[in-house]
């Protein structure tokens, strides 16, 4: 089935299943016609989110068309390499922890996926990869991505689930017993990639100790300055997001994060006007009015 | 040429820093090392907020946070319930974490059975429990809260319980305070609390110090109080003892005395950055190799 | 073809489904089934994770691997919470129905569950979450060098914070009148001042940057581009 034709089922599929399940919704709610059936406190998110998705989907229409894509190096992602490499000179494993939340959590699966590309170049080097994980949906996603890159590396028979395992849902347990392993059986490539918590700083400290190569990606802001305090790289935000389709290579993968890029223009260009209007408001007080009603549309 | 004694700080091994940082906390705990607090802005809007909640009224007190988090943030729960319970307020416990109701069934009995036995369940307090769906459980109680709490955590209808068998959605309170770790906890009872409802009810809230970036964006407008760590803890405490001194005062008086160790170890952890610091310049001017 | 387009297409549904209950009130009970879909999948989801612990841990102790103990004690308090906290054994009898054993609060602390809550458990969990303050000492000490503008400024905001966090920065400067044209050097202002502004900032725009991540990230999912995450080859999913 080509790109096309599975799109244009998608759509149609998803068409189909919305006029089915409004059916019980409508029958609920038989003055649908009126303002009611939509939230219209929350159209300007509603606007934000067309914006950026537009400026995402014409990012990549661009980068399809063959127009060439420039996106800066992540120092992190360059140095996966050399972290896995190091690992299979010195004999030692490479540990991925896809962080402590539940596949319902974006980041969890932006972590997932670059498991699945870090596992690719763990199978083509040969080292052993260990995944310890915090859920057990988590483990299943990371079994297939790990068994998928051995096959996409060409190496299915050195495929095992052994080394991916679930340990448990609580915080403080799934520490201890990960540091634990990296003490014992002392890892030389770490990655950390995922939603982590109070745990950041522990593993990080643990991982600087064994003198593991660290490399950690999150976007839970209140971990970052923990992470870039005690890891060798860390991807930050937004770049962690990126990482994926960074290290697919994809036109199209690529182009979104151009697309990204021009949402953050536009939410800059909304701070410099409504900053601007509120300092210039200050003598003026019609410009105070603007502010105060670019607050309002968009704070809600 | 040998490293000069300052220089080989820089390989000094961690267990030496551990060593001094168990010191630096053990110490002043065995000491009972105490310092006078002065409360800041905060923890005052978060005493007057609950002061300014009419004597009788309800409140809604979510504990958000687990035993990890307990260091930091029991001493915070305990005084808040002890200054509700003070002012004759109703109060109604829930929790977001599954662990938070236990963290509420602990502050109830060291705290409102010890200092107010006059407390009826039922009347003037109900513990709810803990239900699943973090953000979800806001977004329902905000327009039906039998709809999410169909019973108390023992079992026993709300219905029949004469504190909440009124209550139909989150207006019924007049105030809503967040204990919080972390997600789920202050952070979303401001977005799907106070955003269905603004102007129905006061938030305050009480959290780590890691959160605190998340949550001072809410404050003062959104959030008319807030408690950050141990620190504000202790200066809440302070205001409230001082209106409503209790007859063990170490019980509300934990956040005070953790501010003795953590002035301690903070004092460590700069003469720790400054040697560091010292070690890396005369590892350099030495021509060291790093 | 089954095995890569079901995914992609439930994902998609899923994923419309969710944005649009944002918007369409009537929608709203159809992004509550997907949460409910979840929870049901993640409940069945603890029976394959408590195999996959049985599994790994039996095996060990099976070939008497070395920390074999370790995972004896494991699957030893794995079942006695669950056999305490399923059959409630030794709860308090409830007083409405004295005779009915299973009507017990389980959770109190006279019970063999409360009991290892209480006793077992959270000390344990307060412990772990202590270690950090050890570690953030040794981070601080190994990390925290003035190696140019920006680090020196890292290094006088920790210097600031962490006096002002404690009884020493009214020590060193509560002296300064608050209303006085010096009051910004005391260092309670100096904590709120670098707090509410210079830290909120830098936090709101890294938390635009995620939000914006979030958003890519969750379009090249649900519009099928990024598939990263489905079997490939003849594996079996």
């Amino acid at each position: 089935m080509t790109a096309t034709t599975m799109q244009r089922s998608l759509t149609t599929t998803v068409a189909a299943a919305l006029l089915v399940l409004s059916q019980p919704a409508l029958a609920q709610a038989p003055e649908a016609a009126t303002q009611d059936w939509i939230r219209t406190d929350r159209l300007p998110l509603l606007l934000v989110i067309v914006l950026v998705a537009s400026a995402v989907a014409a990012a990549i229409a661009l980068a399809r068309s063959g127009r060439p894509v420039k996106i800066r190096r992540l120092a992190a992602l360059d140095a996966v390499d050399e972290a896995i490499g190091r690992a299979t000179e010195m004999g030692r494993s490479v540990l991925f922890v896809p962080g402590i939340q539940d596949m319902t959590d974006i980041q969890t699966v932006a972590g997932v996926t670059i498991l699945g590309r870090v596992a690719k170049t763990a199978a083509e080097y040969d080292a052993k990869l260990e995944v310890p994980t915090c859920r057990s949906i988590v483990m299943s996603a990371a079994r297939d991505a790990v068994r998928a890159a051995h096959f996409e590396a060409g190496r299915p028979e050195t495929y095992t689930d052994a080394n991916i395992n679930y340990l448990t849902d609580e915080q403080f347990g799934y520490v201890a017993a990960v540091t634990g392993s990296m003490v014992r059986d002392k890892p030389a490539a770490c990655f950390y990639m995922g939603a982590f918590y109070a745990e950041s700083l522990l593993f990080a400290e643990n991982g600087n100790s064994i003198g593991a190569i660290q490399i950690a990606g999150t976007a839970e802001p209140s971990q970052l300055p923990f992470f870039v305090a005690a890891c060798d790289y860390t991807l930050i935000g937004e770049e962690f997001f990126a990482a994926s389709a960074y290290l697919s290579g994809e036109r199209d993968q690529l182009g979104s994060i151009q697309g990204q890029d021009l949402g953050k223009l536009f939410a800059a260009a909304v701070i410099v006007i409504g900053c601007a209007l509120a300092t210039a408001g200050i003598w003026i007080p019609k410009l105070a009015g603007g502010a105060d009603a670019l607050r309002k549309y968009f704070g809600g | 040429m040998s490293d000069s004694p300052l220089a080989r700080l820089n390989n000094l091994d961690r267990r030496w820093i551990f060593l001094a940082m168990g010191l630096s906390i053990a110490i002043p705990i065995l000491l009972k090392l105490r310092f006078p607090e002065y409360p800041g802005p905060m923890a005052r809007a978060t005493f007057n907020a609950v002061e300014a909640v009419p004597e009788g009224s309800t409140v809604l007190l979510s504990f958000d946070y687990d035993p990890a988090s307990a260091a930091e943030l029991q001493p915070m729960a305990s005084a808040l319930v002890h200054h509700c319970a003070a002012r004759k307020l109703k109060i109604v416990f829930m929790a977001l974490w599954p662990l938070g109701k236990k963290q509420a069934d602990g502050t109830i009995d060291r705290v409102l059975k010890e200092f107010h036995p006059g407390y009826q369940y039922g009347t003037d307090y109900v513990q709810l429990g803990f239900q699943s769906g973090n953000e979800g459980v806001i977004k329902l109680m905000a327009t039906n809260v039998p709809e999410q709490y169909k019973t108390d955590s023992s079992g026993t209808a709300l219905t029949s319980l004469p504190l909440v068998a009124g209550v139909k959605d989150l207006s019924a309170f007049k105030l809503v305070a967040s204990i919080s770790a972390g997600y789920p906890g202050a952070k979303e009872w401001v977005q799907y609390g106070n955003g269905a409802m603004p102007e129905a009810f006061s938030i305050v809230g009480g959290s780590t110090g890691v959160q605190v970036s998340q949550l001072l964006p809410y404050y003062p407008k959104q959030m008319e109080g807030m408690l950050v760590a141990v620190k504000g803890a202790a200066e809440y405490e302070m205001l409230v003892e001082q209106k409503y001194p209790v007859a063990k005062p170490e019980v509300i008086g934990q956040g005070r005395v953790r501010m003795g160790p953590q002035l301690v170890a903070h004092l460590l952890m700069i003469a720790l950055i400054v040697l560091g610091n010292l070690a890396m310049i005369a590892g350099r001017s030495r021509g060291g190799a790093r | 073809m089954l095995q890569r387009t079901v995914p992609i297409m439930i994902l998609c549904l899923s994923g419309a489904v969710m944005v649009l209950a944002y918007f369409i009130t009537s929608a709203v009970s159809w992004s509550e089934t997907v949460n409910v879909w979840f929870n049901v999948l993640a409940a069945v989801a603890y029976v394959l994770g408590a195999g996959n612990l049985l599994t790994v841990n039996l095996e060990k102790i099976s070939s008497q691997r070395p920390g074999w103990g370790y995972s004896a004690i494991t699957l030893a308090a794995f079942f006695f919470m669950l056999t305490v906290g399923l059959f409630k054994i030794g709860a308090v009898p409830d007083p409405a129905h004295p005779t009915v054993h299973l009507a017990g609060d389980y959770e109190t602390a006279a019970s063999p569950y409360g009991w290892m809550y209480d006793w077992v458990f959270s000390p344990l969990t307060s412990t772990m979450f202590a270690l950090l303050a050890f570690y953030v000492a040794s981070a601080a000490f190994r990390a925290f060098r003035a190696k140019n503008i920006e680090s020196i400024l890292l290094l006088g905001t920790a210097f600031i914070i962490l006096l002002a966090q404690t009884a020493a920065g009214m020590f060193l400067t509560g002296w300064i009148p608050e209303g006085s044209a010096f009051a910004f050097l005391r260092l309670d202002w100096m904590k709120i001042a670098i707090t509410e502004y210079i830290q909120t900032a830098g936090m709101r725009a890294i938390t635009i940057g995620i939000a914006l991540g979030v958003a890519a990230t969750s379009l090249r999912l649900i519009l099928g581009i990024d598939k990263s995450y489905l079997p490939k080859g003849g594996g079996a999913a």
